[in-house]
């Protein structure tokens, strides 16, 4: 791929504002690119002289038609099937109707035939398992090569998992392997039906601009997505209740596969030391306070509302590195991404780093005294006020109303 | 015997803050300097340290390399990283790197292992602020043949055989015991990088950075850049930020209203 400026170059400058990867410099009158260049076309579009040109390689054609399906990586914690697991299936199933394909789950755990079913109404095609054993915990490098096994024998053409920290782990290692490509921390998933490709969209430049990025000439097209992007909806029982039904190819028993890896890692302990278990990402409700809430103790403010509305504590950088609440609370581009329903920001300015971890929430709500904070460019309601006037009297409606 | 620690850093923007120009409505990036990705410095200053407690090993030569691919001009950093008590870094550049994925990244940092030579530990940051994807990092560790421990916290105890890792996870932490070599990816809650001294300060000043390109790696450019990349940008566009803010200034049982009417009216949807 090259890309080449032509002799009607007049050194305008346009395409240098435009180039987010400073690959452009102007050099005696006429843009000169440089290798940080890569060929995004922002520059192309930008020239009003159309003297910039990308041309490309020629594009071979290459036979994927042995892939076929959607494979979902199904993670298990505590027994349960993460719900990022569960909404990713929901989406794979959409994307499966417009490449006229299957969905197929890739599942491995202990007492992994207990899953199936719920598998199977979340319209599973196929299931592709292995049991790992009862009481044992299969260990990451473990799970990197069994996955990549199943994958190379069922050969999905779209594979993807929840970018959860397991997940993003995981998803490089077996795109290296298999050397395809692979696309982090996806916000977006779409199908140019045509083509068969996945278009992957994803928050970049500290969640300031999105890119749309494909896999053109490797299979399968891997994905990790954000949890909680797609809607985990509720689920027509399949009404199967023998899953022999499905027929002899709905299951693939890969456990053999486990019984001779040898791996390089070893578990001593599991500890949960944090001040409390949180995981934002389990909630829908997220009450989050920032340099306005002034003091560890007002943060029992905002707790008393994320409670009524069953939600949990978020906090800026600001909160945090005032020791008014643990670093697991903190949301933004140092900490958690969190994608709830719905977001109540308190007393938080809106630094773009925070931005960066909250504005793809569904709703946002932001309390705060300065009508001019950023933090009111990105949400729905803005409330010009103090919050230790407003959160008080909202608690109190809430309440009057509920009883 | 002879013990690596290889750091793996990448020259950002100093902002990652981006704008539309009003005339073309074409993202802009602001005229911002480039720094060490904030993250690496927290690997760096962990390479730094683990050779440090490597020291009264007898007989084990220790080295900490800190290599970067990118552009000529990114040797900045790896003298900023030689500050920061890197012994020595290397610069990994050439034309046909432009436009590598994560992937085509990774086979040029894993070469770069190979060159190098008697790689025990290779540290990175937990993500790049540019990028964000976090993926080169297992990517280096799965073209090496090495396990690969992410989100590390704490290196508990390590000798030239093991090291005893302290991950986090998604509501726990894990201690992990692995063998070595190891790729491993650090948490900004791992330590506090040190301020850097006079006397390295003039050694980053004087330090003569090598620059290996396909030859001296010896890859083929095919597997590198644009072409040996899997996956490709199609289109880059501004996030839609919700411009329809609906805004109440005054009022407090109006405002509480609407707040009542958002979170109620919404929840039944």
């Amino acid at each position: 791929m090259e890309i080449k400026v032509k002799e009607n170059c007049t050194g305008c400058g346009l395409c240098l504002k435009v180039c987010l990867y400073e690959a452009i410099k102007i050099v005696n009158k006429r843009a000169v690119i440089n290798e940080n260049c890569i060929f995004c076309g922002a520059c192309v579009d930008a020239c009003r002289f159309r003297s910039i040109a990308i041309t490309g390689p020629e594009t071979k054609k290459y036979d994927f038609s042995d892939y076929k399906g959607i494979g979902v990586f199904i993670e298990i914690s505590d027994g349960h099937i993460n719900d990022s697991s569960l909404e990713l299936m929901i989406k794979a199933k959409e994307l499966a109707k417009e490449l006229k394909t299957q969905v197929y789950a890739f599942i491995a755990a202990a007492g992994v035939n207990s899953y199936f079913q719920e598998l199977c109404d979340y319209s599973a095609d196929r299931i592709i398992y292995a049991e790992t054993g009862e009481g044992k915990e299969i260990n990451e490098d473990a799970l990197k090569e069994l996955l990549t096994s199943m994958i190379s024998t069922i050969k999905p053409e779209i594979f993807i998992a929840g970018a959860t920290s397991l997940g993003r782990s995981l998803m490089p290692a077996i795109a290296c392997s298999l050397e395809t490509g692979l696309t982090a921390d996806c916000t977006e998933l779409s199908i140019d039906a045509d083509e068969r490709i996945l278009l992957q969209t994803r928050p970049t430049f500290g969640g300031n601009i999105l890119a749309t990025i494909i896999t053109q000439n490797c299979r399968p097209q891997m994905a990790t997505v954000r949890p909680h992007v797609f809607k985990k909806n509720r689920i027509e029982k399949s009404g199967i209740k023998d899953l022999k039904e499905k027929g002899r190819h709905f299951l693939s028993d890969f456990s053999d596969i486990l019984k001779n890896l040898k791996t390089k890692l070893k578990l001593d302990e599991s500890m949960e030391d944090f001040q409390e278990k949180i995981n934002l990402n389990d909630f829908d409700v997220i009450v989050s306070g920032g340099r306005g809430v002034g003091g560890e103790k007002n943060f029992a403010l905002l707790k008393e509302l994320a409670d009524i509305l069953g939600g949990a504590i978020g906090a800026s950088r600001a909160a945090v590195d005032s020791e008014w609440i643990s670093y697991p609370h903190q949301i933004g581009q140092t900490g958690k991404t969190v994608n709830p329903k719905l977001y109540i920001a308190c007393g938080i300015s809106g630094a773009v780093q925070h931005l960066a971890g909250m504005q793809t929430a569904d709703r946002i709500i932001a309390i705060n005294k300065d009508p001019d904070a950023p933090i009111f460019k990105v949400a729905d309601l803005g409330i010009v006020g103090d919050i230790f006037e407003v959160i008080p009297a909202l608690v109190k409606k809430i309440k009057e109303e509920k009883s | 015997m002879k013990f690596k620690i290889m750091v793996c850093i990448k020259q950002v923007p100093s902002s990652t803050e981006i704008k539309i120009d009003p005339v073309t409505n074409t993202l802009m990036r602001e005229g911002a300097e480039n720094i060490i990705n904030p993250f690496d410095v927290y690997a760096i200053e962990e390479g730094v340290r683990i050779r440090e407690r490597l020291a009264d090993i007898p007989e084990l030569e220790t080295e900490t390399v800190a290599v970067t691919m990118g552009p000529p001009q990114s040797e900045k950093i790896l003298r900023e990283a030689i500050s920061l008590g890197a012994d020595k870094a290397v610069l990994l550049s050439d034309r046909s790197f432009a436009g590598s994925d994560t992937l085509a990244t990774s086979r040029v940092l894993s070469a770069a292992a190979k060159k190098i030579s008697d790689v025990k530990i290779i540290i990175c940051g937990k993500q790049s602020m540019d990028g964000d994807t976090g993926q080169v990092g297992p990517e280096v560790a799965q073209l090496l043949g090495f396990p690969f421990i992410g989100y590390v916290s704490e290196v508990r105890s390590l000798d030239n055989k093991k090291i005893l890792l302290k991950q986090l996870k998604e509501k726990k932490y894990d201690i992990i015991e692995a063998q070595l070599p190891v790729v491993i990816s650090v948490l900004k809650e791992i330590n506090n990088p040190r301020i850097p001294g006079l006397k390295n300060m003039m050694k980053a000043k004087n330090a003569s950075i090598e620059t290996w390109g396909i030859k001296e790696l010896m890859i083929d450019a095919s597997k590198v850049g644009l072409d040996g990349s899997a996956t490709r940008v199609v289109k880059i566009f501004k996030h839609e930020i919700n411009s329809n803010t609906k805004m109440i200034s005054s009022d407090l049982k109006a405002q509480i209203d609407e707040i009542y009417k958002e979170i109620f009216t919404y929840d039944k949807n």
